[in-house]
């Protein structure tokens, strides 16, 4: 047992390797706190209230959006029909985006936090003034998927 | 060879510092906000224009859909010249955010131009002249009733609408293995080598670009139809390309097919063909 100590301090390091990344949150000073969701919503004449109430919409907008893309493209059935009665074009830019226009903080905060890439701007495009902002379609290297046909 | 306990240890200490090593230069490399969204902002400034296109907000403005069939198209190439083939080409691409690209294989093009020996190579024959054989014809996807392209997706991203007879692209489900490319025997299909968005002039906001690796051709305009449109090259077409339901007999495309001889790319292949060129 005389390699104890050396032992010993190699097991130091290793965890204060591991445990690296709580101790720079600790110095640093800013652990991750959880985004608030601001809800900054524009009246839109015609639409008062959400699709769905907000419970709802936290828990099930993706799989609501999910269920509106296959039903624009491949059913072509492009109106939503409220439990209530009202009818909304199924789209996440026009519709969605219509009464919460600030990407950045009605939808990115969360999923950042999150860490879900919901891969929607690669192709939809975020209306006026935020175009540009997380669009990591435009930040992406090109030639990667050259040489494999050519 | 055995391993004793000190080979153990050593070995240990060096694969658990390689799996530590990892967490923290990720935890360092992102700990730069400024840096990143400053380089985010430096894309953004390059970025294309965008245009926000006509506000399809409510439910209401939506006008009562054009519905067939069978989607049929008849192009009447005594009508097209120069300039009408331009304006349908442009009028698409600029509707479609169909990017342009200065590299030829790079291309993507939903309509394109064709010499007629070209576009109908089994038609050519020794005597005609060489204005016949150059004479531009406008070619596009199809449609076809037998589409090839639809029956080796793997995804079903490209399907036959069977209520009009479309074939649609589902570019969310499209995985880019290119076997449709290989399928359509009309070179009506591309793929996006590389990112399209920074090759767009201008981005039609209300229609989305695609991705990097997935594959696109022209759609009959069928989000137009839906909001009782044309297709955007037979709006443009100024009367060369006519639009209409194949099944009607009563519809301007009957009309045309039964008053004029017309010619089809590529019949003998079977895959039926929805385009119909008057020579």
């Amino acid at each position: 047992m005389h390699d104890f100590p050396k032992i010993l301090i190699g097991l130091l390091i290793f965890i204060v390797l591991i445990t690296l990344p709580v101790w720079y949150n600790v110095v640093s000073g800013k652990a991750w706190t959880k985004p608030e969701l601001v809800i900054e919503t524009e009246h839109v004449p015609g639409k008062d209230e959400c699709i769905m109430d907000a419970d709802r919409m936290r828990s099930a907008h993706m799989d609501i959006l999910n269920n509106w893309r296959n039903d624009v493209v491949r059913s072509a059935d492009r109106i939503h029909q409220t439990a209530d009665g009202r009818s909304y074009p199924m789209s996440l830019t026009n519709t969605c985006l219509d009464c919460h226009p600030n990407k950045d903080t009605f939808c990115d905060r969360c999923h950042n936090y999150m860490a879900v890439a919901p891969y929607c701007w690669d192709c939809h495009i975020v209306p006026e003034q935020d175009l540009g902002q997380g669009d990591h379609g435009a930040t992406m290297p090109e030639d990667d998927m050259h040489g494999g046909g050519h | 060879m055995s391993v004793d306990r000190r080979k153990f240890l050593k070995l240990a200490g060096v694969v658990s510092l390689g799996a530590a090593a990892k967490p923290v230069s990720t935890l360092l490399a992102s700990e730069d906000p400024i840096h990143v969204k400053k380089m985010e902002e430096g894309a953004a400034a390059t970025a294309p224009t965008v245009s926000p296109g006509p506000p399809q907000g409510e439910a209401s403005s939506f006008r009562e859909p054009l519905t067939a069939k069978r989607w049929a198209m008849v192009i009447d190439t005594r009508k097209l010249d120069e300039a009408t083939i331009e304006r349908c080409i442009d009028a698409c691409h600029t509707r479609h955010n169909v990017p342009e690209f200065e590299i030829k294989k790079d291309e993507i093009k939903w309509i394109w131009e064709e010499d007629f020996h070209h576009a109908f190579h089994e038609q050519d024959i020794p005597v005609y002249t060489e204005h016949i054989r150059h004479k531009s014809t406008l070619l596009l996807c199809n449609h076809c009733d037998e589409p090839p392209c639809t029956n080796v997706c793997p995804t079903e991203a490209t399907f036959k609408r069977e209520e009009d007879g479309l074939v649609m692209m589902d570019w969310h489900r499209c995985i880019g293995c290119r076997y449709c490319v290989v399928a359509c025997p009309y070179g009506s299909r591309s793929f996006n080598w590389r990112d399209p968005r920074p090759h767009i002039e201008e981005i039609q906001g209300d229609f989305p670009t695609r991705m990097r690796g997935v594959v696109e051709k022209c759609t009959f305009c069928e989000e137009r139809l839906a909001r009782g449109i044309a297709p955007a090259c037979v709006e443009a077409s100024g009367g060369a390309i006519a639009f209409g339901d194949l099944e009607d007999p009563h519809s301007s495309v009957r009309h045309l097919l039964e008053e004029h001889f017309t010619i089809r790319r590529k019949p003998n292949l079977g895959t039926q063909p929805q385009v119909y060129y008057i020579v």
